[in-house]
């Protein structure tokens, strides 16, 4: 199936492919299932949280080859947001590790939104989203930065509009929904959460290791991974493998920026005190790719970031703040060294080998992760302003 | 870390359900035999899990055969052993001290510490090493060890099933004394432990879990049954500790609930050891003299133990709103439901008790020192023999419908946990899926040459593919080496090469 667009006067082919992506397998009715080693393990309570060689909690796929395709379209393509200056691969960029590298996102308005764009490998398992958990599933999430006014800008009306007065995007969409006339939502949420739940990452050295090749980690990897799980430095309570993310809330009080205000994080999701400054426990797959780190990327190292937890408990929490900090927050006196093992620890953690081919030419014809734009706002890097309200 | 402030009692004082009571009644007590009567017939159910067959009580794999034993002297390192071992193999540690950390994340290993005349192979920390044993894998037995002086741990298992921890003793090591984690199946028993700032034995978000026979003491919290299902406590001896057993939900873990725990025939004795645990600790808020405390946590049963000289309570039952050091979980429930105390020897509890409880008996307008405190919302829970303690909040709970466990001989499964079954038609699918693809794609170029090249050179030679995965060389100049996948056993390599040239797109 294609559809051609005139790009700078030369036909350009649209293609939605048949073939599932790597790790994929088509099933019998045609959409992909996830194929991987975890399979042969189980977990306690069929969560996916454990050790080496724990299964994978459960996950999103069955989207055929095209639904994944239209939701990359989709992803790389400016013309969802406001203006056409962005998508959402401005936030989370395939070769920084689908983050920003930035401490905190650039949306249209060209200020700083309040949170770090989080990565977005593996999210097919996670089932809360966002920095302050507040999004139950990934449909739920796109609606988040689309139509917030401090990142993509947009409002359902207009982007409808701008997709259904597309007639590539119509007739593309029409292949994966025959039965629909108009491009809806509910479409474009599933087709960009079909595209999300490829992104999968369990390929990287450590996964390795888990399976039995000891080998492959160097002796100061695995003496890292030792002080990570240790119950010393306690990484592994809240960062369990597989996922390295327990897909849980924790309040461990980190520093903002400076002149930001206190964000009290999941408080407001739940309406309760106690998780006042509670963040979602991000993933550290692919960690190395995504400084600066934190919600409001306080740290642009790893090294920095595991120190955090070794200076103590809370102590970087403001003085006119009371948090009820995770149990786990302690002082657990790592050395310098201790710290440094680890880090390189998380290094093996790193596998992009699935990561999609970002396309030439989206069908509004904008550019591809809008380079130009990126350029544009470096001007703002400064700008300390967070008005946002998402990530 | 040293003695820590503690943060606050675990009980505030909430409001009971239902109204005053004035104890105007002079009806003579019910009083329940508990020699006869009925049996509890467990809240597990065996008959629904499919790997039951017969009663045998170990939690390892029976081996069928044994593998090498690999002997560890003085000046040995431990590591080494475990390194060159198969599953099956056992790593036998002759008397003398050994300083690391030990780490299995391999299955079916067993580490043994030889005693000899009572002397022990020791594993000392020295105050600074972590952990002393680390599992990951299944079917791992830890024993006979000495374990002293380290900052974390002495023995943490995260995520392995069926182990068996028994005949250690542990003296001083930090956080936790044996620490299994998210594990299925498992025995910890005839342990001696002390000195430990939070629980000496922590039984953290697993199932089917049997703790017997040990001895805890000097710690922060005795034995805690922790975010678990379906555990036996039964037959230690837990003294002068802050407090003795706990079963606990604590909120925010990945794992929700805890229920079906027998805690039973212990002796829980002078648990008044004042509290230095971990500022920010979930066990930093227990009150010195808690015999057992059960928070959150449902279907718990209380039976045939000796409770006696602690000072707060004997037993306290809360929920979460009134235990002020815990944060909250939407997904956990945070109310004990189904507690069940049968009889239990109480005796001198409660002769010091904090003024939290002392508001509680003020209440039901009682005086004395209070064996049983409850505080918070509890559905259906029961007592039996109400009349033999001081109680405050458990005037509402029904009489239980039976008076003993001894249907239930214990949790453990009769067959250990499996590792999971592939069908062997799947494996070399699930391992070109799994591992190859993130390389290699059919026709294009990924990380490594496409699929159709290597088919092209091996297509009728599926052995020859297979030996080259075990030991690749390199072979084109432009594409980086690839990396051995001889930790895939031979049977899958083979499937995975066949699977390989037989796919076609």
């Amino acid at each position: 199936m294609n559809v051609s667009l005139q790009v700078m006067g030369k036909k350009t082919d649209f293609i939605l492919k048949s073939d599932c992506p790597p790790s994929f397998e088509k099933s019998a009715d045609g959409t992909c299932r996830l194929v991987n080693l975890y399979q042969f393990y189980n977990s306690v309570q069929g969560r996916g949280v454990g050790g080496t060689q724990t299964a994978l909690p459960k996950h999103r796929d069955g989207f055929t080859p095209a639904e994944i395709d239209l939701g990359r379209y989709l992803f790389f393509d400016p013309l969802l947001s406001k203006d056409g200056s962005l998508s959402c691969a401005s936030c989370h960029q395939p070769d920084k590790g689908f983050s920003d590298q930035r401490d905190r996102s650039i949306g249209v308005t060209g200020e700083k939104v309040v949170r770090s764009a989080p990565t977005l490998w593996n999210v097919a398992f996670l089932d809360k989203f966002f920095w302050d958990a507040r999004a139950t599933t990934l449909e739920e999430q796109a609606i988040g930065p689309l139509f917030d006014p401090k990142e993509m800008g947009n409002n359902p009306t207009k982007l409808l509009q701008d997709v259904n007065a597309n007639k590539l995007y119509r007739e593309l969409f029409k292949r994966v929904f025959p039965q629909s006339n108009m491009i809806t939502l509910t479409q474009i949420t599933r087709v960009l959460t079909a595209f999300q739940s490829s992104l999968i990452s369990l390929n990287s050295r450590y996964d390795r290791y888990a399976h039995g090749a000891h080998y492959v980690l160097t002796d100061r990897e695995i003496a890292g991974m030792n002080v990570f799980r240790s119950f010393v430095a306690r990484c592994a309570e809240c960062h369990q493998p597989p996922l390295f993310t327990n897909n849980q809330v924790a309040v461990i009080g980190t520093p903002e920026p400076e002149g930001m205000p206190f964000d009290v994080g999941a408080e407001k999701t739940f309406n309760a005190k106690k998780l006042r400054g509670g963040f979602k426990v991000p993933t550290l797959r692919n960690i190395t790719k995504t400084a600066p780190y934190m919600h409001s990327g306080g740290f642009d190292n790893l090294f920095d970031s595991v120190e955090f937890y070794t200076k103590g408990r809370g102590h970087a929490v403001p003085k006119n703040e009371s948090l009820q900090l995770h149990w786990h927050i302690w002082e657990p006196n790592l050395t310098k060294e201790e710290i440094q093992l680890i880090v390189e620890f998380l290094g093996t953690l790193t596998d992009e080998s699935l990561t999609p081919t970002i396309p030439a030419f989206v069908p509004s014809g904008l550019p591809v992760i809008d380079q130009e734009y990126q350029l544009s706002i470096t001007k703002h890097n400064n700008n300390s302003s967070a008005t946002g309200n998402g990530e | 870390m040293s003695s820590g402030k503690i943060l606050g009692a675990i009980l505030v004082v909430g409001a009971f359900a239902g109204g005053m009571y004035f104890g105007s009644s002079q009806q003579s007590p019910t009083i329940t035999s508990s020699s006869g009567g009925a049996s509890y017939s467990g809240g597990y159910d065996k008959s629904t899990d499919t790997s039951v067959k017969n009663a045998n009580k170990s939690a390892v794999a029976a081996r069928t055969a044994e593998g090498v034993t690999h002997v560890i002297n003085p000046g040995d390192l431990i590591m080494d052993a475990v390194k060159a071992a198969n599953p099956g193999d056992t790593i036998q540690i002759m008397p003398g001290t050994y300083h690391e950390t030990v780490y299995i994340d391999k299955d079916d290993i067993r580490i043994v510490g030889v005693i000899d005349q009572g002397k022990r192979a020791t594993l000392d920390g020295q105050g600074t090493l972590n952990d002393a044993i680390l599992y990951s894998g299944n079917n791992v037995v830890v024993e006979n060890l000495l374990i002293t002086k380290y900052k974390g741990n002495a023995i943490m298992g995260q995520a392995g099933n069926n182990f068996e921890i028994r005949n250690n003793i542990i003296v001083d090591t930090g956080v936790y004394g044996i620490f299994p984690q998210l594990g299925k199946n498992g025995i910890v028993e005839h342990n001696i432990i002390s000195g430990i700032e939070d629980a000496a034995i922590y039984v953290g978000m697993s199932d089917n879990i049997h703790v017997a026979h040990n001895e805890v003491f000097d710690s922060v919290a005795g034995i805690e049954i922790e975010n678990s299902r379906h555990a036996i406590v039964e037959n230690n001896y837990v003294h002068n500790n802050t407090g003795g057993i706990l079963a606990f939900i604590t909120p925010g873990l990945p794992i929700k609930t805890t229920f079906d725990v027998i805690i039973r025939h212990n002796f829980i004795v002078n648990n008044n050891t004042a509290n230095f645990g971990a500022p920010g600790s979930t066990v930093a808020g227990i009150p010195a003299g808690t015999g057992i405390l059960i928070m959150a946590a449902d279907e718990v049963i209380v039976e045939g133990n000796i409770i006696s000289g602690n000072k707060t309570a004997g037993i306290i039952i809360t929920d979460h709103q009134n235990a002020p050091n815990t944060t909250i979980d939407p997904e956990s429930d945070p109310a004990p439901d189904k507690v069940m105390i049968l009889d239990n020897v109480m005796d001198n509890n409660g002769y010091d008790t904090i003024d939290e409880a002392k508001a509680l008996m003020l209440t039901e307008f009682k005086q004395g020192n209070p064996d049983i405190v409850r505080v918070g919302v509890s559905r259906d829970s029961c007592i039996i023999n109400r009349h033999r303690y001081v109680t405050v909040g458990v005037k509402n709970w029904q009489e239980c419908s039976f008076t003993n466990t001894a249907n239930v001989d214990s949790y453990i499964l009769d067959e250990p946990v499996p590792a999971r079954e592939i069908d062997p038609s799947e494996r070399g699918k699930v391992v070109y899926m799994g591992i190859c693809a993130g390389c290699h794609t059919y026709t294009g170029r990924m990380i490594g040459p496409p699929v159709q090249i290597i088919q092209a050179l091996y297509m009728d030679n599926p052995q020859g593919l297979a030996d080259w995965i075990a030991k690749p060389t390199k072979k084109r100049d432009d594409y980086p080496e690839m990396p051995p996948q001889d930790y895939l056993d031979e049977a899958t390599r083979l499937a995975v090469a066949k699977y390989l040239l037989s796919v076609n797109k």
